[in-house]
């Protein structure tokens, strides 16, 4: 299975090396998606996890077991309008029709409502006004 | 009776007084259905185009001011992007498909190109830092051999864009007739015909409303980039004798623009940095050109519908790339703005590249210029070739150099 998980740690935990665990002691594919850790050394840390069933929940068992808050990933998709010139060479892409031209106007329109996060907006809007947004709480 | 004709002076001299009738190149249609074309031709003065699309072939010229010591820079970066500096010591170009030194490319496919000299020119515009680094040899005039520091547009002396080619009259439609994906400067190009790519403002466009170039020439006074620039030359690839329609419209692409204009009264809003993912950087540039309603024949020129434009269905898995002749037919722009057309029996969904809403706003800011008497028309000093032309269409010749006699440094000894 594979899932995308945000884990929040604090200080003591962020000394640990949990990726290396996963990896060594449960056979799983980590991919970091993203990090952050403040001057505090608290922080988030964004991973794509890849393995055995078994594997893979005895390994949030291991970072629970840690005190390491895991959460399912959300991702958003962001459409930053004043970027955006209207092109509309996302809408074609958009198989939900979430990004939609409007075809008197020819005026690009997102709604986020029916958008399901498949990401092939990201490759073909040339100015890269779209973009994959990770749901981060505030470091714990 | 003899057909209504106006001059440029007699136009510029209502522009003057706060009377001309300005109205945009989609405007014009409904008036002259309305109105039919000889009324229409007399009560209209100037009609507005615009297009604002992804333009490769664009650039800047730069003078730095000179460093202390003096320094005849050798090599120059912006943002770490090079510019070429193989002109006077600290003139260069940067040009909007230049990538960083470092910029992976097409390593990892399709790379990203996150970053280019379109972007560089996007920053300058928009009064932002910029690195600019150069080196030197030194010489007894131009000691100093290294510069590392940061700039802003205010801090150069001259910044003009010089963009080669645009404003493309007319372009193809691309299609992919292959299995696997496509990353195009069309944009992504999805299997067996997946999707359909085009790019012009169409009924807007300015060369697709003075088809054979009547207006439009040498020294004509245009909206670039936010600000004011002029036509400088035809562009390159200019090639006006092709397939045209009854209306004088190409059906293929044809002529093309070189143009000028002060970099430091533009806007980033119309100079934007574009980034197409396994293709390269570029980009996009706002062009708007009046046209003069010289007589009832300017005036149906620039009544051209969207309907009335036709560009040609180009493969670009194996047509386009190897110059294979594939004949697809032609699309309609009324149908590729639809949002599908039909493709040997097939609906097809199409892909914009040019920013219609953008190339519409343009022809109305051009517009209010005008209106305002802030902007005059220019009649051009020289024509462009148009179709009577007789230009060949090249390709680099392959030739054997036989291994010497072409260096130009043993030419010296």
């Amino acid at each position: 299975m594979k899932n995308k998980l945000v884990c929040y740690f604090s200080a003591a935990q962020s000394e640990q090396p949990i990726v290396y665990r996963l990896i060594k002691n449960y056979d799983l594919i980590i991919n970091i998606l993203k990090a952050d850790i403040n001057p505090q050394k608290e922080g988030y840390l964004v991973i794509e996890v890849e393995g055995e069933r078994d594997k893979y929940e005895e390994g949030v068992g291991f970072l629970k077991s840690l005190g390491v808050i895991v959460d399912p990933l959300s991702e958003t998709i962001i459409w930053d309008e004043a970027i955006c010139i209207q092109c509309g060479a996302c809408a074609s892409f958009c198989p939900t029709e979430a990004l939609v031209i409007e075809r008197d106007s020819m005026l690009v329109s997102f709604e986020n409502s029916k958008c399901v996060v498949c990401g092939m907006c990201l490759d073909c809007c040339p100015t890269r006004a779209i973009k994959l947004h990770f749901e981060i709480k505030e470091a714990v | 009776m003899m057909a209504y004709q106006k001059s440029y002076e007699e136009i510029n001299e209502k522009i003057k007084r706060g009377e001309a009738v300005v109205v945009t190149a989609e405007e014009v249609i409904g008036i002259v259905e309305e109105k039919g074309v000889a009324q229409a031709a007399r009560e209209i003065d100037v009609v507005t185009t615009g297009t604002f699309g992804p333009m490769c072939s664009s650039g800047a010229f730069i003078n730095f001011g000179h460093s202390k010591p003096r320094i005849k820079m050798k090599k120059v970066w912006l943002n770490g992007v090079e510019a070429y500096s193989g002109i006077a010591a600290v003139d260069a170009y940067i040009g909007a498909g230049q990538l960083p030194e470092n910029d992976p490319e097409n390593k990892v496919f399709p790379g990203r190109f996150t970053y280019g000299g379109g972007h560089v020119i996007h920053d300058l515009v928009a009064r932002k830092e910029i690195r600019l680094e150069a080196i030197a040899y030194g010489t007894d005039c131009y000691p100093n051999k290294q510069v590392d520091t940061v700039i802003t547009l205010d801090d150069i002396n001259e910044a003009f864009i010089f963009n080669p080619r645009n404003a493309y009259q007319n372009y193809n439609c691309a299609i992919n007739l292959g299995d696997r994906t496509l990353y195009t400067y069309m944009g992504i190009l999805k299997p067996r015909i997946g999707n359909a790519s085009y790019s012009t403002s169409g009924q807007l466009s300015p060369l697709l409303n003075d088809p054979h170039y009547r207006t439009i020439g040498i020294g004509t006074k245009i909206f670039l980039g936010g600000g004011v620039g002029y036509v400088a030359w035809n562009g390159t690839q200019h090639h006006p004798n092709v397939l045209r329609g009854d209306n004088g419209v190409p059906m293929v692409t044809a002529g093309t623009l070189a143009v000028i204009g002060d970099l430091k009264q533009m806007d980033p809003n119309w100079l934007v940095g574009l980034s197409y993912i396994g293709y390269g950087a570029t980009m996009a540039v706002g062009i708007g050109i009046p046209i003069p309603i010289l007589d009832e024949e300017m005036l149906l020129y620039t009544a051209v519908k969207d309907e009335d434009i036709y560009c040609p269905i180009v493969d670009f898995y194996e047509g386009y790339p190897y110059s294979k002749p594939i004949d697809l037919g032609f699309a309609n722009f009324k149908e590729l703005k639809s949002g599908r057309i039909d493709i040997n029996g097939k609906s097809v969904v199409t892909t914009s590249q040019s920013s219609y809403p953008r190339a519409r706003q343009i022809a109305a800011i051009l517009k209010e210029w005008i209106k305002k008497g802030d902007f005059e028309l220019t009649r051009p000093v020289a024509p462009l070739p148009s179709a009577d032309a007789n230009i060949d269409f090249k390709s680099i010749p392959e030739r054997k150099t036989n291994g010497n006699g072409f260096s130009g440094r043993n030419r010296r000894d």
